[in-house]
């Protein structure tokens, strides 16, 4: 049905937002590319302005020769991959019970989905400070209550009580598409099985599973953009100690607490590079999902 | 589709088109003459920020605030300063920054103070560690240095009695007769939070009362050393078995909140706090603190002794840099302090800037008032350790690289505090990525 | 729905989701209830649920520290400014992608996702020497745009997976009637894709309130969101569990009210083409 003048006029369309995003990945990504070659140490007085000097590949060799590299890029990885799989799993038993007829489903649906309103930097503060707080937070008193030492969690349990946190923050939105996906699943089908006498599991394998797979590839895509960057949620509970510096945060670490622009530029290219390899490889895993 | 689902798409749509409205609408008017200060949220600045209407009234200047949390504000202050964004005309900055700042000509020298400001009047320690060759480039809001709180009751009931000068093998003593876990009543609280500022600072001076040093004089780490691993080894022992479940996370906010409600018999920590715990209407044990110089290792003639000052600052990019200098003297005067006093109570003044109020009658009767003066006089920020070293400053070196080698060298010691390391494997670590940080500046 | 529930089975459901959905909602709960408290009772060993002091002293303290409604002023049109303009560019490229595909369509989709992957933090001073340069520090139309971009990825996905819903042969027939492209999208396609249009500017609203790396470190005074009305009562002397709960509420109650009415629509919008 497209002719070429529908063509054109879609080229058109499109024109804006394709030059805006070329232009806002383009500038700062050349400009972050430039600094990567360069001495930018603004602390001793270097400036863009002055001029910088060329340091070749330095800046690169000395991010990666880091002891801190690879264990961020571990971090990452856990951290990320805890969360998805968390809320993933999470996601699909909640929107499963969410679909199931109960008394007053609306309200419980939107005690389920609040976390995806409340900003990181708050939801990181009040995890720490009401929830997993060692002396003063409701968790130690759970603890204490049965008996048991509370835990520290933010240092005994660092990377554990991220996942925690961002799992909550996320596990909301991965319902509420895996909700929309199961509700256009055809209940008649369903039926049929159970009629057949298919027991609950194989249902759940042989048609209800199936039926998600592209919902959960958008939820794994989606999110994984997002968590590679969280920052938010490391910034206010550990400060990157106790095995939760992940990539984003080393970058941070080098720019602004050693003022080390060069530095933290040429991890920001190694950032991107990461995130480029992550989403070839979700792509060759579930991308299949999204052409269907 | 519904006509309720239009309706609510519609109203959403509205609501951003006007809000997209107001944008263009709202062109800032200018006012008169207004200054942008960036502050940090601790408790004298906020009290400040109150009495700033007395200022405008005065001066017809008035006051946008810009108050964020301590780690925000240096992201956000430096990220200006260094990029030369101008978004402030006041900074609040510290003593690690001062001379640095100072030194790459972003400040503005304060070397034109009006006579009635009365400069002479800062506390020598104070004014040197705020001053570059010899020019003074920001004006101390106040200052501290670290003390010992205890609590007199416990100690009481262990049958000790707190020296003026204990030494860290009594407060071992004490901490072990004075903790009581059961009760939720831990022998002492000190600093283990990751950062260069919270337990990178408490540890450093630690080590400077064992007899250690960050560097040697050709700028060589030192954390090979045996007084380093002593320095570490006493407070891992001293804290793991008297101080508070999980200290590797708590910092001067944590263990204020727990001192005030009873959880510690002893805190070592900045002499500003000495006001909020003695405070009846914040803390339970206001009238059972007693105070003591912050210790030191047998036969070493150093104290756990830092110092530290929140001071104003003019950036050099500034447009209303008269208007500012102005709010720096009003701020920083002693008769802001009296204004103060008068309206809230002597022990709740600005402290550690001015050796006049150490000399007024009515300040020398707050319990705390003269160990804080003792603190910061016993310190001295050009001679910190025992032996001799290359740079300036207590808790921390005064040199650019510092905050960014010493958050990481902080965050290796918290991983040991919270077990997750030896000492020997976070001391080494330590070691070579300072030597790394301080042979990429350029320094070895 | 034909499916035969028994009452006993419905029960059990509904006891069970009841108890997920409160223990999800517990650390907001708790936050909303402590901001009631006392300092003192906030910490209180064991914690309070009922029979506290109801006190509204927490909110009356930080309002007189910081002008609350500015705050919330500036993140209202921020986030809202930002989802129309984007919303604004999306439309036409989503469009255009959903009715004329081509072969690269679906390279442009991620090339536009693979966008957001440089992690804010790199291009600090990339981005912040550019809003120097062009004076945009501390204006909310410097904030407007660059939420727009970071949001706009998500945005153009959305809008895209709707429209590639809406029947072709609509399309086909509008022409047949002799309707222009103008028409086209005016009185055919722009009723069918409001629903779309809607959840995506709701989803786009909560991302773009909810920012707090760009919205902290751009401005000041005269464009700080509610993102950085909380950076002031994060961690402050001595006991502040009521007023840092206080300061959330206020923080999160705008768009968690926004998101409670909408949410019929948000649970029907977030399919991002899940659906069929």
């Amino acid at each position: 049905m497209a002719t070429q003048h529908s063509r054109s006029a879609a080229r058109l369309m499109m024109a804006p937002a394709v030059i805006l995003l070329l232009g806002w990945m383009l500038v700062p990504l050349l400009m972050t590319l430039y600094f990567s070659f360069k001495q930018y140490l603004p602390m001793r007085g270097d400036s863009f302005e002055r001029g910088l000097e060329w340091v070749g590949f330095e800046n690169y060799v000395r991010f990666i020769g880091s002891s801190s590299f690879w264990p961020s890029v571990q971090a990452t990885l856990l951290i990320v991959g805890g969360v998805l799989v968390i809320t993933v799993i999470l996601g699909i038993l909640l929107a499963i019970l969410l679909d199931q007829p109960i008394w007053g489903q609306g309200i419980v649906r939107i005690l389920v989905i609040a976390p995806f309103f409340v900003m990181p930097t708050v939801s990181a503060l009040v995890w720490k400070n009401m929830m997993m707080d060692p002396v003063n937070g409701m968790l130690s008193y759970v603890w204490r209550f049965f008996g048991a030492t509370p835990v520290s969690w933010l240092s005994d349990a660092s990377v554990e009580s991220i996942i925690l946190i961002v799992s909550w923050q996320w596990l909301p939105f991965a319902t509420l598409i895996l909700l929309t996906a199961i509700q256009s699943l055809d209940s008649e089908q369903l039926e049929a099985a159970e009629m057949d006498g298919a027991p609950v599991l194989s249902r759940f394998f042989y048609i209800v599973l199936p039926h998600l797979g592209r919902a959960i590839t958008i939820v794994i895509l989606i999110q994984t953009i997002f968590l590679l960057s969280i920052f938010a949620e490391i910034f206010v509970t550990t400060g990157g100690s106790f095995g939760t510096r992940t990539l984003t945060y080393l970058i941070f670490q080098r720019v602004v607490d050693s003022q080390n622009i060069g530095l933290g530029s040429a991890g920001g290219v190694y950032a991107i590079i990461l995130a480029n390899i992550v989403a070839i490889f979700l792509m060759r895993i579930v991308g299949k999902n999204l052409d269907r | 589709m519904s006509p309720k689902t239009v309706l609510r798409a519609s109203s959403a749509l509205c609501l951003c088109a006007s809000a997209a409205l107001a944008v263009t609408g709202s062109a800032a008017s200018a006012q008169d003459t207004t200054i942008t200060i960036a502050t940090v949220n601790n408790g004298d600045m906020i009290r400040m920020q109150g009495y700033t209407d007395l200022f405008t009234e005065q001066t017809g200047i008035a006051v946008e605030w810009v108050t964020l949390e301590e780690n925000v504000l240096r992201q956000r202050v430096t990220t200006d300063i260094t990029t030369n964004g101008g978004q402030f005309d006041i900074m609040t900055i510290g003593m690690y920054e001062t001379p640095i700042w100072g030194a790459n000509g972003w400040l503005v020298p304060l070397d034109n103070l009006s006579e009635e400001y009365n400069v002479d009047d800062i506390l020598p320690a104070m004014r040197n560690g705020l001053s570059y060759d010899g020019t003074l480039y920001a004006a101390p809001f106040y200052g501290e240095s670290s003390m010992v709180m205890y609590r007199t009751d416990l100690m009481e009931a262990a049958g000790l009695e707190m020296p003026d000068g204990p030494t860290w093998e009594f407060i071992e003593q004490a901490a072990a007769a004075m903790n009581d876990p059961e009760n939720e009543v831990y022998g002492i609280c000190l600093r283990g939070k990751p950062g260069w500022g919270e337990g990178g600072a408490f540890i450093t001076v630690t080590a400077n009362s064992f007899g250690a040093r960050w560097f040697d004089e050709d700028w060589n780490a030192q954390f090979d050393t045996p007084e380093w691993e002593q320095a570490l080894t006493f407070y891992v022992n001293l804290m793991n078995n008297y101080g508070p479940p999980g200290y590797a996370t708590n910092g001067f906010n944590e263990n204020l909140s727990l001192f005030q409600q009873g959880h510690c018999g002893m805190w070592i920590d900045a002499t500003v706090a000495a006001s909020f715990v003695t405070n009846p209407d914040e803390s339970s044990v206001a009238d059972s603190v007693g105070f003591a110089l912050a210790p030191n290792h047998e036969g070493v003639d150093r104290r756990a002794n830092w110092l530290w000052a929140w001071a104003l600052a003019i950036p050099a990019g500034t447009q209303q840099a008269d208007a500012a200098l102005q709010f720096i003297e009003w701020a920083t005067s002693a008769e802001y302090i009296e204004l103060v006093a008068e309206n809230e109570g002597w022990a709740n003044v600005p402290p550690g800037a001015r050796t006049s109020l150490y000399e007024t009658p009515e300040y020398q009767e707050v319990p705390f008032a003269q160990m804080t003066l003792d603190s910061i006089n016993a310190a001295d920020p050009t001679n910190p350790t025992v032996d001799p070293v290359p740079y300036v400053g207590i808790q921390f070196v005064a040199i650019p690289e510092f905050a960014g080698f010493a958050t990481e060298v902080s965050q290796e010691f918290s991983e040991v505090y919270a077990g997750q390391k030896s000492i020997e494997e976070a001391l080494a670590n330590a070691q070579s990525l300072t030597n790394d940080a301080m042979e990429a500046a350029g320094y070895r | 729905m034909a499916r035969a529930v028994t009452t006993r089975r419905k029960i059990v459901t509904t006891v069970v989701a009841w108890a997920v959905g409160l223990l999800i909602f517990f650390p907001i709960y708790w936050t909303i209830l402590t901001s009631f408290k006392t300092e003192a009772q906030a910490v209180a060993n064991p914690p309070l649920f009922f029979g506290f002091d109801f006190t509204l002293e927490n909110y009356a303290i930080v309002q007189e520290r910081s002008d609350y409604m500015r705050y919330l002023w500036n993140s209202v049109i921020i986030a809202g400014g930002s989802t129309i303009l984007g919303i604004l560019i999306a439309v036409p490229a989503a469009w255009s992608m959903a009715f004329v595909p081509s072969k690269r369509t679906k390279d442009i989709l991620l090339w536009m996702l693979s966008t957001k992957m440089l992690p804010a933090v790199g291009v600090l001073y990339p981005i912040s020497l550019l809003f120097v340069q062009f004076d945009l520090l501390d204006t909310r139309g410097g904030l407007i745009v660059v939420l727009m971009l970071i949001n706009l990825p998500i945005i153009v996905w959305m809008l895209y997976t709707y429209f590639r819903e809406i029947p072709g042969e609509i399309l086909e027939a509008a022409r047949m009637d002799g309707a222009g492209l103008r028409a086209e999208i005016l009185y055919v396609l722009t009723p069918m894709a409001i629903p779309g249009i809607a959840s995506t500017i709701l989803l786009n609203v909560i991302l773009a309130w909810n920012e707090a790396f760009w919205t902290l470190n751009l401005t000041a005074v005269n464009a700080a969101p509610l993102t950085a009305f909380i950076a002031s009562y994060s961690s402050p002397e001595g006991l502040f569990y009521a007023k840092l709960s206080a300061a959330s509420t206020m923080a999160i109650a705008p768009i968690l009210v926004m998101g409670w009415f909408s949410q019929k629509q948000l649970v029907r919008g977030l399919t991002f083409g899940a659906v069929k």
